[in-house]
């Protein structure tokens, strides 16, 4: 009887723990296999007129995405410009000065903000820049992208503010600092990694973003460098248009832009990750 | 409108700073309200515009919007039942596929996982999060959904075409499509959730169970899987939101047909894909109102579903002899 109990025992265990493994090795199998397949097929369509041409019209070989890649810089400098230091301010205020309710709620509030769907902050910038402004724009474009970035850099810079040992804090204090001057030249510094860290990854987050750019950027064949009268171009876009478009020539640039974009993002994570463990 | 509405929960700190403080502390202080209190303000004005903006819609269809099934600009009339199904249901279907993969591989990394696959196995579950939703729908247009046509769907239909979940023909886009594509999105979302919640448990949990005698899987389910099961729940859910609200990819493979049909294999819709693809199309205010209205019932559910997860994914990660790595 025990014998047998000891043996099923032993049995689901073996069969479990297996089961386990095979998810990890399928999980991480299944996306590899996306991600190199996207590397694989994009890298082919890699030219240097992709980088340094307008797009040609539709159905036309050639051509490249010269203006989309400016834009979607354009776009994602002006959200980071915007997104990275109010978020970087709202981490400090829970961080540093909120008291432990206000801090909680606005953490709480943080938190669920990055869930809200992209599509919605999109359709919110729209009513908002969109049709008080008359067109669609870079301007609008970063603002969306802002309001996405927000809560990730509020977030992460209130964990690395705290990761800062209160010492440090206490020994400004007895110097006779300032608080404002304890923050900004002793807190801030000491955190500067990780707020670096979190603000590299926000802006990987941003320039992969296409649902909040439909309706702001909307999407431009031009060069453009406007920021607030004309619709801009973005690689996100880029690839949604020419991977649901009927031209095979649009689905390879469709593909390169893709490599480009998942390179980007990989190594603004590697970096940020590189960055968080160097000891030092 | 920024001012108001960060100072008020501040004034008594002011007042009482004024009395004592620097001025350049007090000055600090508010500009640091200011910015942590826009991410209230953010918050509760996107709610606000959203319920602005759909007014018209509101006062012409009433509840009647929730229920209705037809969406015709012609007649005016619009119904947001198909978005609704389709958005659930999609989901649902992702959540059904994604969450033994990504709880069985949390359990891996956490539990199993050598010391020297650990980090780097983790960093790529990570990074892969952050793959664009526009590059999972160009890889699903050009690979999944030809994989979903055939074989997929075709055997499907021939072995379990008894159910009407797998009646008709096989098109590839479809609801399938959108659900298996969102199951390989939150995948990564889940397991890395859940892996913190694993390593939250405290390894005295561990201990007293294998010391017990049990097996390591016994000590898994019994002593670490109940420890921080609201934290498995949360992640859970945290990557259902995650799928409710995904726009990009899901719009690229579910075939925009506005419909509710019972077959898995048939074209339909979500909210966000419906916002996606009408939202430039929307020529009278009506119609723009009818697509706000359909955003703030999608920003409701993820909401909800978002508030419940990290109410649950707290719990855990507040408990208090939880050990973080």
């Amino acid at each position: 009887m025990s014998a047998i109990t000891h043996a099923r025992r032993k049995w689901t265990n073996t069969v479990m723990l297996g089961l386990c493994t095979a998810a990890a090795f399928a999980a991480i199998g299944v996306l590899a296999l996306i991600l190199g397949y996207v590397l694989f097929n994009g890298i082919s369509y890699i030219n240097f007129d992709f980088f340094t041409q307008l797009p040609r019209p539709a159905g036309e070989s050639g051509g490249g995405v010269s203006n989309a890649i400016v834009g979607s810089l354009l776009t994602v400098g002006i959200a980071a410009a915007m997104g990275i230091p109010l978020g970087i301010g709202a981490g400090v205020f829970v961080a540093e000065m909120a008291g432990p309710r206000l801090g909680a709620v606005i953490r709480f509030t943080a938190d669920v903000l990055t869930g809200v769907p992209s599509i919605v902050v999109g359709i919110v910038v729209y009513s908002w820049v969109v049709l008080r402004m008359g067109h669609f724009s870079a301007l609008a474009a970063g603002i969306a992208l802002a309001i996405i970035m927000l809560p990730i850099m509020a977030r992460s810079s209130e964990e690395m503010l705290k990761l800062v040992p209160q010492s440090q804090r206490e020994a400004a204090l007895a110097l006779g600092v300032t608080r404002w001057r304890t923050i900004l030249s002793i807190v801030i510094p000491a955190a500067r990694r990780g707020l670096i860290t979190g603000g590299l990854l926000a802006v990987a987050r941003a320039a992969g973003e296409t649902a909040p750019l439909l309706f702001t950027a909307l999407g431009n064949q031009f060069w453009s460098l406007s920021i607030a009268g004309k619709p801009i171009d973005a690689l996100p876009l880029r690839i949604y248009q020419y991977g649901t478009g009927p031209y095979n020539q649009q689905h390879q640039q469709a593909w390169a832009a893709a490599f480009v974009l998942v390179t980007v993002v990989f190594c603004i994570s590697l970096v940020s990750r590189l960055l968080l463990s160097r000891k030092g | 409108m920024q001012a108001t509405a960060s100072e008020s929960p501040q004034t008594p700190g002011i007042v009482r700073l004024l009395r004592r403080a620097r001025p350049g502390d007090v000055l600090f202080r508010v500009v640091v309200a200011i910015f942590g209190a826009s991410v209230l303000v953010l918050a509760a004005l996107m709610l606000w515009q959203l319920g602005f903006e759909s007014r018209d819609s509101i006062s012409a269809f009433g509840w009647g919007f929730l229920t209705g099934t037809k969406w015709d600009p012609v007649s005016r009339t619009f119904g947001a039942a198909p978005a609704i199904y389709g958005t659930l249901v999609s989901s649902i279907i992702a959540v059904v596929l994604a969450v033994p993969v990504s709880l069985g591989a949390a359990i891996y990394l956490s539990e199993m996982a050598p010391p020297w696959l650990r980090h780097p196995a983790s960093f790529l579950v990570e990074s892969l999060a952050a793959i664009p939703s526009v590059v999972f729908g160009l890889w699903g247009i050009y690979v999944l959904v030809p994989w979903i046509r055939s074989p997929v769907e075709r055997v499907l239909g021939d072995r379990l075409g008894f159910l009407p979940l797998f009646t008709g023909p096989p098109f590839g886009v479809g609801m399938l499509a959108a659900g298996v594509i969102l199951a390989i999105m939150i995948l990564p979302i889940i397991t890395a959730i859940a892996r913190d919640s694993l390593l939250a448990v405290p390894s005295s949990q561990r201990e007293a169970m294998l010391a017990l005698g049990a097996t390591k899987w016994e000590m898994i389910s019994r002593a670490v899987l109940q420890y921080c099961r609201s934290g498995l729940v949360g992640a859970v859910l945290l990557g259902l939101g995650r799928a409710l609200g995904e726009t990009m990819a899901v719009t690229m493979v579910i075939g925009k047909t506005y419909d509710i049909n019972t077959s898995l294999f048939a074209p339909a819709s979500t909210a966000a894909s419906q916002i996606a693809s009408e939202f430039s199309e929307a020529s009278f205010s009506l119609y723009t109102s009818a697509l706000m209205e359909l955003a703030l019932i999608l920003l409701g559910i993820t909401l909800l579903v978002n508030v419940v997860a990290r109410l649950l994914v707290w719990r855990i990660a507040r408990s208090p002899e939880a050990i973080r790595e």
